[in-house]
Formats: C-alpha cells, sequence, structure tokens
C-alpha cells in the first residue's frame, strides 16, 4: 500500500462515522476501527522491508516551484510512530465505544480522532519539511476539537483553547525554523536535510532555527515552561486523553526532535536548551504529580515528567542516549495509555476521580487493580516491567553526564515513585469504603481489554526486552542517528550506579508517599504560580490591546477610512514618483479641435456643478448624467462606436435606477461638515484628480513601451472570427471566456438585489414602507396619456432597433450588450409610463429565469465546441440568407451573444423589478386600466384603493 | 488633445473621490459613478488616442484604432452599472432598515455591538 494512501485513509475514513452512526453505534465503531485496522496493515506491510534497513517512499510533485512535494518515507523512527498512532489508536478506538455516553454524539467523536489520526501519520510519514507543517498544524486543530468534545463544559472549551493558543504559537514559530533549514539546506525534503547536518550546525542561522523549532516541539510536547496546557487538556473524555497524551499529539514534539537530531544536536545549544529544559520539566511534572487528586491530573503532570525524560535524554546528544530515549518511547506508550484508561475506568464506574474519595477499589475491580498495578508499577520502575529497563538507561545516561544532572535525574525518578505508587496504592488499596458515589464493579471487556493488551507487553517487554524489541529499537534508533547505534536491552545490568539510584529511587518514593499527607498540607499552603491565571492575562491583554488598536482604527466611519486610504494610495504614488527619473513624454499630441474643447468645458461645467449642487440630489441626477454623455462623445469622437452605444443605453438604465430609487430616499443631502473638513476632502479629492491626470498624461505622451496583441486580434477579427467589427469579435470569440464570467458577474448582481429587497420587505422595513407618507408631491395624473400612447408605439420599434442591434452586431457596431440594453430600455419605458402591475401583468416570464438562461446558453457554446474537439468556445462561421432579410454572416458566436443578451436584459429588469415591489409596498396601487384617468371625475385620479 | 482628456479624466476623478468622502450614501453612489467613467475613460485611453480610425474592418481603411481596450471598456460599463445598481439598493436598504442614510456609525454604537460580541463570545 502506497504510503500516501496510508496518511490519506484516515481522513479519507473521517468521512464514514458521520453516514455510519445511522447505523448504530456499533456499525459505527467497527467502521472506523476498520479503517485504521487497514492503514496499520498497509505500515506492516511495510515493516519487513524498514526492518531490514529500508526506506519505503512515496513521491509526487505537488507545487516544485515552491518545493512543495507531496514526498513521504518510512523509517524505523516513522515505523514506530504510525505503529504507536495507528495500533493504540485502535485499542482507543474499541475502548471509546463502550466509554462514550449514549447521548454523547459518536459519530462526531470518530471523525475527529479519525482527523486527528490523519494528521498524526501524516508527520511521521512526511519527507518535505512542508508538508509535516500542514500535518503539524492539522494537529493542534483536531486536536483542539477532540479536547472541547464536550462542549457544554466550560473547562473543555477553555483547555481546548489553551491547547490550540499554545500548540498554535508553537507551530508559528517551527514553520519560521523549518524555512531556515529548508534553505540553509537548499531543499525542504528531509532526505536532503538529514545530510546537511554539517553545514546547518555551522551556519550563523543554526541558533534561531534551533530555537524557533524547539519553541515548537516544546510547546508540543508539553515541555517547561509550555506545560501549563497539557493538565488543562484532561477536561477532554478519557479516551481521547488516553490518546492525545500517552501516544500520540505529545510525543509529535519528541518525534521532531529525534527526527531532526542527526541535523540539530551535537551543540552546546542543543545540549543545554533541549537537556536543560528536559530535565526541569521532568523533575517539576513529577513534584506536582505527586499532589494531584485527580487520577488524569496526576496522569497529565506524569505524562509532563515522562516527556521532559525522554527530551533530556534526545538533549544529551549520544548515542546511548538516543538508544534510551527511543525504548522509553515504546514503554511510556504502553503503560501510559493503560494507566488513563484504568482511569477512566475507574471514573466510567465510580463516577469520581477524586482519590481522597477512592479506595479499596481492589477487591471491587480486580481485572481493572491488575492492570493498573501492572502499568503503575512499570511507571515507578519496578523490575519485571517495561518502565525499568529504561528508567535504568535514563540514570545511567544522567550518570554519564554528569553529578548535577545524577541528582536530578534520581531526584525525578523518586518522585515518579512517589506518584505511581499512590496512584495504586491510595485507589486501589486499602479498606473498602462504603461512600463512593455509585458503587464500582469490573466493566464489560470492551473496556478491559485494551489497556489490558497493552499491560501485557509491559510485562513482555520487561521480562524479555532483547528478543521482543531490541531488533526494533535498533532499527529505530538507528533512523535516530542515522548509524548502527549498540542495543543491548538486558534486566540486570550488575552493580553500576544506575542500580543504587535507582534503589535510592524506590526507597525515597515509598517514604514521600508514607508521608504524603502532610507533605500534602505543606504544597497546598505554600504560594506558588498559577500557570492558568498567568496564561489567562496574558490572553486577556492580548484581546484587549487587539480590541483597542481594531477599535481604534475601526470606528463605523466609512468616510474616514476612505478618505485615510484614498491619502495613503495618493502619498505612495507621490513616494514611488518621486523616487523615479522623470523624463517628458515624446510621443507627438494630436491636434485640438473646437467640437470636443466644447465637450470638455460642457465636462468641467457638469462636474464643478455637480460638487456644487450635490446636495439637491434631483439636480444633481441631471448633472451626472451631462457627464455620462460627454463621455460617450468621446467615445464618438475617438474611435468608439461600440462603447458609446454602450455608454449612452447604460447611462439612460442608470438614471432611471437611481431615479427610482430615490423616490424613497431623502431628497436633500444636509450640511454636516465643517468647512475646514470639506476643505481637506477637496483636497485629497485633488490630489487624487491630478495624479490621475498626470498618470493618464504619462503614458498618452509615450508610446507604448511593449507592442500590443490587437494587431492579432485586427488580423484574425475576420478569419478566425468570423466578423468584421473586432470588438465584439473580441468579446464573444477571442476572450468569450471573460465575458462568459461577466455576464456570471452581472447576474449574481441582479441576484444579489433581488435578495437584498427580499430580505427587506420582510423585515421591520416592510412596516415603515407600508405606512409611508411620501414626501413630496405626488403628480395628479400618475400614467400621463401622451407618454402611455408614445411608449406603446415605441415598444415594437424599439425592439426591433434591438434585433437589428444584436443582428448587425457581429460586424459593425453593435452586439449582445448594447442590444440587451436597448430591449431592456424599450420595457422600462412600459414600466414607467404604465406602472409596474400593469407591465408585470402583461409579460409572461420570470426575470430569474432569463438569466439562467443567459448564462446557460453562453455556457452550452462553449460545451458544444468541447463536444465537437474544439477548445471551450471556439467559434465557427457561415452566410446564410433567411428571408425576409437580407444575407447575414452568422457565426456560432452569436449563440454565445444571445446568452449575454439575454443575461443583460434578465439583470437590468430584476433590478429594476426588485425596486418595483418596494414601491407597490409603499402603497402605489395596481392600476386596472390602461390610463388612469377617469373622465367621470376629473381631478380625481390620484391613488386608489388598494 | 492628449492633455484635454488627461484633464477630463483627473477632473471627474477629483470630484468622484470628492463625493465618495460625503457622509450620506446617495453623493458617495454619485462618487462611485463619476470615478466608474473616469477609470472606464483611462483604460480606453490606454490604447491611445486617435479620430476616424474604425474598430471595424473595411474596405480601403488601413489604420485601425486598438480594439482591445474598447472590449474591455464595453464589459467595464455594464458591470459598474451592475455595481452601482446593488450599490444604489444596498443604500436604500440601509435607510429603509436604519432610517438614516448616514454612512459613519455613530461611536456608543460601535462599542456596543463589541459588547455584544463579548457576551456571545
Amino acid at each position: 500500500m502506497s504510503l500516501a494512501l496510508i496518511a490519506a485513509l484516515p481522513f479519507l475514513g473521517a468521512l464514514l462515522p458521520g453516514v455510519m452512526i445511522r447505523a448504530g453505534r456499533n456499525a459505527c465503531a467497527t467502521v472506523t476501527g476498520s479503517v485504521t485496522a487497514l492503514a496499520l496493515l498497509g505500515i506492516l506491510l511495510h515493516a519487513p522491508a524498514v526492518m531490514r534497513g529500508e526506506v519505503v517512499t512515496a513521491r509526487f510533485e505537488w507545487i516544485p516551484a515552491l518545493g512543495l512535494n507531496a514526498t513521504f518515507m518510512l523509517d524505523g523512527l516513522g515505523l514506530l510512530f504510525s505503529l504507536l498512532i495507528l495500533g493504540i489508536g485502535l485499542l482507543i478506538i474499541t475502548y471509546a465505544r463502550f466509554y462514550l455516553a449514549k447521548s454523547d454524539p459518536m459519530g462526531q467523536f470518530y471523525t475527529y480522532l479519525l482527523l486527528f489520526q490523519g494528521a498524526m501519520v501524516g508527520i511521521v510519514l512526511s519527507d518535505n519539511v512542508l508538508l509535516l507543517l500542514i500535518f503539524w498544524e492539522l494537529t493542534s486543530l483536531s486536536s483542539f476539537l477532540l479536547i472541547g468534545y464536550w462542549r457544554h463544559l466550560p473547562e473543555g472549551r477553555q483547555g481546548a483553547r489553551m491547547a490550540l493558543a499554545v500548540t498554535g504559537m508553537g507551530g508559528l514559530a517551527m514553520i519560521g525554523g523549518m524555512l531556515i533549514l529548508g534553505n540553509i539546506a537548499g531543499s525542504y525534503d528531509l532526505s536532503v536535510i538529514l545530510t546537511q547536518g554539517d553545514a546547518i550546525r555551522a551556519d550563523p542561522l543554526y541558533l534561531p532555527a534551533l530555537i524557533l523549532i524547539l519553541l515548537g516541539a516544546f510547546t508540543k510536547s508539553a515541555q517547561f515552561p509550555f506545560h501549563f496546557w497539557l493538565p488543562h487538556a484532561m477536561a477532554a473524555p478519557t479516551p481521547v486523553s488516553a490518546y492525545l497524551h500517552s501516544a500520540t499529539m505529545v510525543k509529535a514534539g519528541l518525534f521532531l526532535m529525534a527526527r531532526l537530531w542527526p541535523v540539530l544536536s551535537g551543540t552546546d545549544a542543543w545540549f543545554w536548551l533541549v537537556g536543560g529544559a528536559g530535565l526541569i520539566t521532568m523533575v517539576l511534572g513529577a513534584v506536582i504529580a505527586l499532589f494531584k487528586d485527580d487520577l488524569k491530573a496526576l496522569l497529565a503532570f506524569s505524562t509532563v515528567s515522562h516527556l521532559g525524560l525522554i527530551t533530556m535524554l534526545l538533549g544529551l546528544g549520544t548515542e546511548f542516549g538516543a538508544v534510551a530515549a527511543v525504548f522509553h518511547i515504546i514503554n511510556h506508550a504502553t503503560f501510559k495509555a493503560a494507566l488513563f484508561m484504568t482511569a477512566g475506568i475507574v471514573d466510567h464506574e465510580a463516577h469520581t476521580r477524586d482519590i481522597r474519595r477512592l479506595g479499596g477499589l481492589r477487591a471491587l475491580m480486580p481485572v481493572t487493580f491488575v492492570i493498573a498495578a501492572i502499568g503503575s508499577l512499570s511507571m515507578a520502575g519496578i523490575p519485571a516491567f517495561n518502565g525499568f529497563l529504561s528508567k535504568e538507561m535514563m540514570l545511567e545516561a544522567a550518570w554519564d553526564t554528569g553529578t548535577g544532572f545524577a541528582v536530578l535525574a534520581t531526584l525525578g525518578a523518586l518522585f515518579s515513585v512517589g506518584y505511581s505508587l499512590r496512584y495504586l496504592v491510595h485507589t486501589f488499596l486499602g479498606p473498602v469504603r462504603d461512600d463512593y458515589p455509585h458503587t464500582p464493579h469490573d466493566p464489560g471487556p470492551g473496556l478491559w481489554l485494551p489497556p489490558a493488551f497493552l499491560a501485557v507487553l509491559v510485562v513482555v517487554i520487561g521480562l524479555v526486552p532483547q528478543a521482543a524489541v531490541g531488533g526494533f529499537v535498533k532499527v529505530v534508533a538507528g533512523a535516530v542517528t542515522l548509524g548502527e547505534p549498540t542495543v543491548y536491552l538486558k534486566l540486570w545490568h550488575g552493580l553500576v550506579p544506575a542500580l543504587y539510584m535507582s534503589i535510592a529511587a524506590v526507597v525515597g518514593g515509598a517514604i514521600l508517599l508514607a508521608l504524603h499527607g502532610g507533605l500534602s498540607r505543606a504544597w497546598d499552603a505554600a504560594p506558588r504560580p498559577e500557570a492558568k491565571a498567568i496564561f489567562d492575562a496574558l490572553v486577556d491583554a492580548c484581546a484587549r490591546a487587539a480590541r483597542g488598536l481594531s477599535d481604534g482604527l475601526h470606528d463605523g466611519a466609512v468616510s474616514r477610512y476612505l478618505a485615510i486610504m484614498t491619502a495613503a494610495v495618493l502619498a505612495y504614488g507621490f513616494w514611488a514618483w518621486s523616487g523615479g527619473e522623470h523624463t517628458p513624454g515624446l510621443r507627438i499630441a494630436t491636434p485640438l479641435s473646437p467640437v470636443p474643447v466644447i465637450f470638455a468645458a460642457l465636462l468641467a461645467v457638469a462636474s464643478l456643478a455637480l460638487v456644487a449642487l450635490h446636495r439637491r440630489r434631483f439636480v444633481a441626477l441631471v448633472v451626472i448624467s451631462i457627464v455620462g454623455l460627454v463621455v460617450s462623445m468621446a467615445f464618438v469622437h475617438f474611435s468608439a462606436p461600440d462603447l458609446a452605444l454602450t455608454q449612452l443605453t447604460v447611462e439612460v438604465v442608470t438614471i432611471i435606477l437611481l431615479l427610482l430609487a430615490l423616490n424613497y430616499l431623502p431628497k436633500a443631502t444636509p450640511v454636516e461638515t465643517t468647512a475646514a473638513r470639506r476643505l481637506l476632502d477637496g483636497a485629497i479629492a485633488l490630489g487624487a484628480g491630478i495624479g490621475v491626470a498626470a498618470l493618464t498624461w504619462a503614458f498618452l505622451s509615450r508610446d507604448r513601451a511593449l507592442p500590443a496583441i490587437s494587431d492579432y486580434h485586427l488580423a484574425n477579427s475576420y478569419e478566425g472570427g468570423g466578423g468584421n467589427n473586432v470588438v465584439n469579435v473580441i468579446l464573444v470569440d477571442f476572450r468569450g471566456f471573460d465575458t462568459m464570467g461577466e455576464i456570471i458577474v452581472l447576474g449574481i448582481a441582479a441576484l444579489v438585489i433581488f435578495a437584498l429587497v427580499d430580505g427587506l420587505l420582510r423585515g421591520p422595513a416592510s412596516r415603515w414602507l407600508a405606512n409611508r407618507v411620501p414626501d413630496m408631491p405626488q403628480a395628479g395624473d400618475r400614467h400621463p396619456l401622451m407618454m402611455v400612447v408614445a411608449t406603446r408605439i415605441a415598444l415594437p420599434i424599439a425592439l426591433a432597433v434591438a434585433v437589428f442591434i444584436f443582428l448587425r452586431g457581429h460586424n459593425e457596431p453593435g452586439g449582445g450588450f448594447i442590444a440587451g440594453l436597448v430591449a431592456a430600455i424599450a420595457l422600462l419605458m412600459q414600466y414607467m409610463a404604465s406602472g409596474f402591475a400593469w407591465s408585470e401583468s402583461r409579460q409572461h416570464f420570470d426575470y430569474h429565469g432569463v438569466i439562467a438562461l443567459g448564462v446557460a446558453i453562453a455556457v452550452l457554446t462553449g460545451v458544444a465546441s468541447l463536444l465537437l474537439g474544439w477548445n471551450f468556445l471556439t467559434s465557427t462561421n457561415e452566410y446564410v440568407t433567411v428571408w425576409p432579410l437580407s444575407k447575414v454572416h452568422l457565426a456560432s458566436a452569436i449563440a454565445f451573444d444571445l446568452g449575454v443578451f439575454l443575461t443583460v436584459v434578465g439583470s437590468v429588469m430584476l433590478a429594476l423589478a426588485s425596486l418595483s415591489r418596494i414601491g407597490r409596498r409603499a402603497g402605489e396601487g395596481v392600476n386596472l386600466t390602461p390610463m388612469d384617468i377617469d373622465p367621470e371625475a376629473p381631478g380625481r385620479a390620484g391613488k386608489e384603493p388598494h | 488633445m492628449e492633455l484635454l482628456v488627461s484633464l477630463g479624466i483627473g477632473l471627474m476623478t477629483a470630484v468622484g473621490v470628492y463625493l465618495m468622502l460625503r457622509r450620506r450614501t446617495f453623493p458617495v453612489v454619485l462618487g462611485l459613478a463619476m470615478l466608474s467613467y473616469a477609470v472606464n475613460t483611462f483604460i480606453f485611453a490606454s490604447g491611445r488616442l486617435i479620430s476616424g480610425a474604425p474598430p471595424v474592418l473595411m474596405k480601403d481603411v488601413t489604420t485601425y484604432t486598438d480594439p482591445l481596450p474598447q472590449a474591455l471598456v464595453l464589459t467595464a460599463i455594464v458591470i459598474s452599472f451592475g455595481m452601482t445598481a446593488v450599490v444604489v439598493l444596498l443604500s436604500l436598504g440601509a435607510f429603509l432598515s436604519a432610517e438614516t442614510d448616514a454612512i459613519d456609525i455613530e461611536k456608543p454604537d460601535a462599542r456596543e455591538g463589541a459588547a455584544a460580541a463579548d457576551r456571545a463570545g
């Protein structure tokens, strides 16, 4: 099975639980388990090759330009971690099936779990650091979902947030570190980076890269001073804790340190940072764990402590340390997952995890007791269990490093014995009590079989270590050190210093347990920093600062944002311009002629009048339409007939739309700004105007720097596009794809307007409209006779003009856009003259449908050419004679243009029909007769009742 | 002629920006319309100004204008219409819902909104 498929399996499988939960909880758990089992099988099939020392790879080029390739590799280290992730994952899935209550949404749980599993498998199989980073972030996100699974619990939500914040920040730092690393090595592929150890360690950027990467690893693996999030993540359901905090999430940091061990370790910085942080974490975690009364909190801090132990071993930078670290990763995963599951069983059965309320469970839950005993004795480092072996190796490594390390390591081991024994003694031994919240007894095999399986592993590895895992540890440690480490695991090492340290730890731990009552009171009385309070204060301060900043910048004053933005663009443009060299343009200007000067003067007068008169809104509309007309005249003058036609028709439609809207808006704009403010706005506007004028002048006074592609269009318009009007051929043929996008946008705009009005008419505005009293005198004659008659005569003529413009469009100025606008104006005139209701009751198609039809036709034209084996939107052309018309040059692009035509008509009409709905809500009655002048009652032709 | 066009575009931009900086929706909509004119003309002018040179293939004509900016501007004009329509309907909706057509939110409201968001979170 390809490695890529193995990494993808959990992600694909994550789709299943949500569906399968409908078939019942057993089916859901079985399917989830099958997915994991399948992935595990895939890994196991590769195992023999890896054990022979081969590295299995799978490679896809994804974004080669960025060095981002989907490359996967499986070596010893990856094999160990993927076995842990998938193997323990399988046990957890089984356990969770029986652990979760009926009210818990199990489908969701398994989906999150598989997402997390996929992310973890992705991390350990990635051969590309960028890919690894993506999976790394995915673990942060999916663990957030898992930790906060019981979303009704505030602790769950807070714990999830804290975990996400801390590990997310670490991940962010790590991205920086990994990028530096990739830059130094010249590749983002791990297999390349791992060969560049000497170059990386000698690089001046080694230390920043190291610190950034360690930030990522330490936050993930809960190393001091980032250890505080892990206990708070214990608010998650126990299966999650058992999975995340024994075998997977927190081990990701260790995995990364082990993975990069060949390139990063061996320096003083590595030794002190990693070894030091590990040592402190080990001792600190162990001390705190001793004084925790919550079973899971105790286990959480013990996890912190053991992670510190492994980190310290990696930090030593010696081969022996690496071997011990690998061995302890295996051992810790087995006994700690088993212990978490027993804690869950106790919680499940006795309804409490508080050690002070427990005790004497041995007699009531013998099976659970045996498992817990094996796990906790292994955690304490008692011979015959696997924890003893790796702890001995740890002590030996610490002894070899120096006295300080040896003393602190022994101290850590001593406290470790203390809390391990406390877990066992205070929970299971002693007299049976009669005040449990719920009388406990052993659960069904679904809950105890998974931890029992792990307990068997603990004993087997503890008794015959070399036979059980010796070869495996050698392969894994070889992958960490890129060498051939000597591994010989045995129970009895002789009378070495480590043995005396171990004995001291066990004796001391037993004494600690005996003194626990008094010590605990002293501990509770002693002042100590509360990490959560500090974290919350920090987060609150950040949130306040962020809110202060965003409130300051974003205070709801749109006019201010616009002013700042415009001024900033101006300043930036000026800065760019003043930084370069400037030579005057040499292009010869076209001579002035009188007509354009007259129109320019008209434009100047209209523009200035618009500024002066903008408070009187109706007048402003009249004035702005003059500007639009001048613009279309400019198009006429500068050889752009299509543009002139479009501008003219759009102008008509826009002004009508604004007029209709203005009917419901205030008719005047009050003076609200000070003269100084207006002056400032004027200065900004003037600056913008000067800038744009200068820019226009700059390129109009020069020739093109590069040859234009327009010559191609001119040369091929007739041959390739079958049309003489190059502008239209560009629209429907050369750049038909753009046009298709544009008509879709136009259609969407019309639908947005429809939706806006629809929402408006359902809201409070609807009542307001219904009670609205017109704020302007109403015309006595709503539908003037002259206008009604004129528009009705004009309708067929206007539509004929639209058809004419449409058909000639390919060869002469015209086309779908302009024809659509003309047709829309023809219909609009009916609306204006005869009333919305009257017109609407006489037309029988839905504008939504027209838009959809238009877009569909345009798309189908493209698809048709695809079906004929051409590129999308390829056109062909032919001359045809349709009686009674003259010879028409028909290109297949005309179908596309028809789509454009329909979309334009539909969009314009839908926008106006939406406005008409507002009008009707505002009490504009339906005129039943075409002309509502009643000769019988002159002067009473006002509003009709409705 | 080029200078005249440049000045015209500059003037339309200046008026557009000034109106855009007003405090009510309607002048802002007019300002955006003015800016659309300016921008469309600007893009059109990038094909350089030429009179009497059609973008339509004809016999006996050798000089043609640049058709490409024209095609681009043609759709831009139609899209500007779509934008103006949406914006004017938005401002109409805002006026009908809030009963004011001021574009700036009063500060206390902003603070209240933030406080409400905090309570929800």
